[in-house]
């Protein structure tokens, strides 16, 4: 079964008329679009992407494996994003990184959890070093976290509820998010 | 900001309402763009020259030589892209900057737009700004409605459009032909140059590449002159600059301050001192790929020759501060473990070395470390410096070399005593 068909093939095209001419630069949010409908992006994907563009399909692939915030494998429908860098690390960024493991009952270094409603990801700075440490859920931004609050997080995640953000607008999933990130939503006014 | 300073990107911070284009024009906005429009673009060029505004993402080049480097009549389009990629660890102003004033960016990159004669603007940002990617977004629309973007900027007759693109996890991709690169649909890799962007740019077009905090300077150049932005901060580095400070200290956050102001008054009076009274060991002047600094280093002022002249960069003025509970080894391990993870993988100095080294960083934290790992490492410091593709892998150097430069006997007694001198557990493991 085709990805990107009836209304999905819609957005794509209206994704590509962002860049009459240089169609290619197109490649970003087509993932990004594709992962909103498969939570992740699938072989088929790729290839559809390149029908799309005229491309081969190694050429997208090229892309996709390029950027960490494309998934090529199977992902939980939340992306839960931990940063351990400097200035998180300062604020004990490590411990928490560790807490999300114990609460979502993952052993150190698994991905995904067993009922794949989770995924763990050891960030890189996330651009939030004044209120570290930082913590994304499916992008939306949770500052200074603790392990309790880290916990609390992940409970909350189990029990169906997406928390409140501290700056901006919750995404219910990560192909929530991903769908927001090709440029898709309405943006709410100010 | 510092007490004697009038703030000029901050003056609205306390004011939600400067985030809507009704509440920013009701402040003054876009009076800036408004004056540009009644100049030639050259004489917009002249007026930034003027300023002595240098690039706040990192290099410090003057902004008004490179918009002056874009060739006229070359029969292509030009560009303007806009850098929000900010992804330096630790570095985190531009976020900031644009929560609470998306429209000044905005005014800012139209002004740029109409020095180069462009009709395009893109605005690229990382894509873990979901959030602030959407501000953008919002502030676009109310331009386009209100006729600040469009067929008809202000009135002018001028079109001006602006495209958001966002990235999706690359710290590589802040490198201005790496951008470049990761907007035209290609791997977010770093180009040879020459050509210069303002040459060959986006889509082979002359194009620059500003960034936010850059652009957000603009307006009030254009508005109140040359004259006035030099005013504040040094001779050669004229202006305020938004730092980050974050860390051990008591009020981590985002600051703007006169250029050339020293560190210390950073620390103890914008950031209320370190953290619980803790002492000071090591700070980063402008993000992790600026050589560390000490607590000798307090009274060094924060401009880019100051910070040259103490043996390090301002970089991006992300300073992260580590109090002396934090081991430098462990710091210095983790900060080039990110320049591992990030190295696009295109040149064998920054792939290899990178993850190199942090094979040894972590052996010798471990307690691990063989007899000439220290020596191992210093040599690693010098072999990586200037000797790759990009400026990347000279941020890996920059904390190799500096950390081993301060904190030699650290790195020493971590060897010698075949564990890590601060790590309690290990040290309750001696005891036992």
């Amino acid at each position: 079964m085709a990805v990107l068909e009836g209304p999905a093939l819609e957005d794509a095209r209206k994704i590509v008329a962002r860049y009459p001419g240089h169609e290619r630069s197109a490649i970003m949010p087509l993932l990004y679009l594709a992962q909103s409908i498969g939570g992740w992006i699938s072989r088929d994907a790729l290839r559809e992407i390149a029908g799309l563009l005229d491309l081969t399909t190694a050429e997208v692939e090229s892309v996709a494996t390029f950027y960490t915030m494309f998934r090529l494998r199977p992902t939980g429908t939340h992306v839960v994003s931990i940063c351990t860098n400097l200035s998180c690390k300062l604020r004990g960024a490590e411990e928490v990184y560790e807490a999300a493991h114990e609460a979502a009952g993952m052993a150190h270094g698994q991905e995904l959890s067993d009922d794949e409603l989770v995924t763990l990801h050891e960030e890189e700075c996330l651009g939030v070093c004044d209120f570290a440490p930082a913590v994304q859920i499916n992008f939306a931004n949770h500052d200074n976290v603790t392990t309790d609050r880290m916990r609390a997080l992940i409970e909350a995640l189990r029990a169906g509820e997406v928390p409140d953000p501290t700056r901006g607008p919750a995404f219910t999933s990560f192909k929530h998010a991903s769908r927001v990130l090709a440029g898709l939503e309405e943006v709410p006014s100010s | 900001v510092t007490p004697d300073l009038e703030p000029r990107l901050t003056r609205h911070w306390s004011e939600p309402g400067a985030v809507s284009i009704d509440g920013y024009v009701e402040r003054g906005g876009y009076a800036g763009l408004r004056a540009a429009l009644a100049m030639a673009p050259g004489d917009i060029i002249d007026i930034v020259k003027a300023s002595g505004l240098r690039g706040r993402g990192g290099a410090g080049f003057p902004t008004g030589m490179k918009w002056g480097f874009v060739p006229k009549d070359t029969g292509k389009p030009t560009y303007v892209v806009v850098n929000f990629d900010e992804s330096e660890p630790g570095t985190c102003n531009n976020r900031e900057l644009v929560e609470r004033e998306p429209h000044r960016l905005l005014e800012g990159a139209v002004i740029a737009a109409l020095a180069i004669q462009c009709r395009t603007v893109f605005v690229y940002v990382r894509g873990e700004y979901l959030w602030q990617g959407m501000v953008v977004q919002r502030a676009i629309a109310e331009a386009y409605e209100k006729g600040y973007l469009g067929a008809d900027v202000m009135g002018s007759g001028t079109r001006v459009d602006v495209v958001l693109h966002r990235g999706a996890g690359a710290y590589i991709c802040g490198e201005e032909t790496a951008l470049l690169n990761s907007l035209e649909g290609l791997r977010g890799q770093p180009r040879l140059r020459p050509p210069f962007p303002a040459v060959e740019g986006l889509y082979a077009s002359p194009t620059v590449i500003n960034n936010v905090e850059t652009l957000m300077n603009v307006p009030d150049i254009l508005e109140r002159g040359a004259d006035w932005f030099r005013e504040v901060g040094t001779e050669k580095s004229p202006g305020t600059k938004m730092v980050t400070i974050s860390g051990k200290v008591e009020r981590p956050g985002n600051y703007e301050i006169a250029l050339g102001t020293p560190f210390r008054v950073v620390l103890e009076e914008l950031a209320g001192g370190m953290l619980g009274g803790a002492t000071l060991k090591a700070w980063t002047p402008g993000g992790s790929s600026t050589p560390l600094l000490t607590a000798d280093h307090l009274d060094v002022g924060l401009d880019y020759e100051s910070l040259a002249a103490a043996g390090s960069l301002l970089g991006t003025a992300a300073i992260m501060v580590m109090d002396d509970t934090d081991c430098v080894v462990d710091c210095a391990r983790r900060m080039v473990e990110f320049y591992a993870h990030e190295s696009c993988g295109k040149c064998t100095t920054c792939r290899e070395g990178s993850w190199w080294a942090t094979r040894v960083l972590a052996r010798i934290e471990q307690g691990y470390g063989r007899d000439d790992d220290v020596p191992v490492m210093a040599e690693m410091g010098k072999n990586i410096m200037f000797k790759a593709f990009c400026a990347l892998a000279d941020g890996t150097a920059a904390v190799i070399s500096s950390s081993l430069k301060h904190f030699q006997a650290d790195f020493e007694a971590h060897v010698t005593e075949g564990r890590c001198p601060l790590d309690e557990r290990a040290v309750a493991e001696v005891a036992s």
